[in-house]
């Protein structure tokens, strides 16, 4: 069962590595997103501090709209998708791997930026670090609800704005608690209690949304 | 409405008188439209079925409802007697379906590719058999070129290249020799009769007529 998994994610990994333009664009979509506040607002710091989590959980959110809608379009239209429905193994497997390898690709490098573009607002060494450790458990969580909307909306034309409209609403508990974690350690209110609450929703989505995904895959395919 | 035409040629099967898999009053319906209706069919061990049809008769569709894709409007298709939609996945383990999308993937290499199918599959090959595979499907020397660089009849030799390694009991294939030249056509004929003289199926939508010298022939066609 795992060594089906581990074929998935090398599988993904390896497309994405061929198709680095794609990853590289979402990446270059959250930098300048995230950079054009602090050139359009001008020197204000205080100002700049308190926009910070805000604008950079928010250019999070768009870039992995960005990156979502891919994850089985390309596998939709040559058909391996059809083949990976009809695997021996539980298609759930499948989509957690596709899920994991997409994480991986598109989000992980998002938190790993975002503290070089939080120094651009003023922050805290501690706050960046908030920051990251936010993004690392939030952004599984995207990826995790985009796959249902990623599943649903394929195939359909104008799936792009569709999946936006969709999942977005869905992401808000994690926009709140992500920013809501970076904003405390600003403040100084309690950062444990908003990263508590979103490591539940992580695995939260974890149980639900692949069982999901399957059902809405099924239904796209037929 | 249809058809069916048996052309029992004597074979040397011992379970010959037991069917894998039967298929019971099956409607399909696209859109509004009705593609067929009330196909039955039963497939022993060693038996070709080969679909015809004009364009848009519902081959596709009847296939991809045998492999579980689909689900029918009415009727069921079992497997050794039990409801492929209640088999889930176990079901998977005795069937391959080859679409006429080939699911090849362009950027990775003609390897990569048959790999990669084979491990999803649950066959997992090592780089030499893969390799030995490739070769024989007369891809030999093209191993580690992008999938993308392949003529449209290496792509579908390529993702033939499976049924080499398939131990599954069916197999359901989608005008699989579309784009194939005389050579390749051969030669899948030949992993067919290999195939059914082990007492597996198989299930063929083609237009083209295959000669085959081993298992038992029948032939379903659907009208418009």
């Amino acid at each position: 069962m795992l060594t089906m998994f581990r074929w998935i994610v090398w599988r993904d990994l390896t497309l994405a590595w061929r198709r680095r333009a794609d990853v590289l664009s979402t990446l270059f979509f959250f930098i300048i997103v995230v950079s054009l506040f602090p050139l359009g607002i001008g020197p204000e710091s205080q100002l700049l501090r308190s926009i910070a989590p805000g604008v950079v959980w928010v250019a999070a959110l768009l870039a992995s709209m960005l990156s979502l809608s891919r994850v089985f379009e390309n596998d939709y239209h040559d058909g391996t998708l059809e083949q990976m429905l009809l695997t021996p193994q539980p298609l759930v497997l499948v989509v957690l791997g596709k899920v994991l390898a997409q994480w991986l690709v598109s989000e992980v490098p998002l938190a790993l930026v975002a503290p070089l573009l939080g120094v651009q607002f003023d922050l805290e060494p501690r706050t960046l670090w908030i920051l990251f450790i936010s993004l690392l458990i939030g952004t599984p969580i995207l990826s995790l609800i985009g796959a249902i909307g990623a599943a649903l909306t394929l195939g359909l034309r104008g799936g792009g704005v569709l999946i936006a409209v969709l999942i977005l609403p869905l992401y808000v508990p994690v926009l709140i608690f992500g920013a809501g974690a970076v904003d405390a350690s600003i403040t100084g209110g309690t950062v444990q209690a908003n990263l508590y609450l979103l490591a539940a929703f992580f695995l939260l989505a974890l149980v639900f949304s692949p069982w999901a995904t399957s059902a809405a895959l099924r239904i796209s395919l037929e | 409405m249809i058809r069916l035409n048996s052309f029992n040629s004597p074979t040397h099967l011992k379970e010959i008188h037991q069917s894998m898999l039967e298929v019971t009053s099956l409607d399909c319906v696209r859109g509004d439209r009705k593609l067929f209706g009330d196909i039955n069919l039963s497939l022993k061990p060693g038996t070709f079925l080969q679909v015809q049809g004009a364009n848009g008769s519902g081959k596709t569709s009847l296939l991809r409802i045998l492999c579980g894709l689909l689900a029918p409007a009415r009727g069921e298709v079992r497997w050794q007697g039990a409801n492929i939609r209640s088999l889930g996945e176990d079901y998977f383990t005795a069937v391959t379906y080859i679409g006429h999308r080939s699911a090849v993937k362009e950027e990775l290499t003609a390897l990569e590719n048959h790999r990669i199918t084979n491990g999803l599959a649950g066959v997992p090959l090592t780089k030499e058999t893969a390799v030995a595979q490739l070769g024989k499907m007369g891809l030999a020397g093209r191993e580690n070129l992008p999938a993308r660089l392949l003529s449209e009849g290496q792509r579908r030799r390529l993702a033939l290249a499976r049924l080499l390694s398939a131990s599954t009991r069916l197999w359901l294939l989608d005008e699989v020799l579309t784009s194939l030249d005389r050579a390749a056509v051969t030669l899948i004929t030949s992993v067919i009769e290999a195939h059914l003289q082990s007492g597996g199926m198989a299930v063929v939508a083609t237009h083209q007529e295959l000669n085959l010298a081993a298992g038992s022939f029948d032939r379903l066609q659907l009208t418009l």
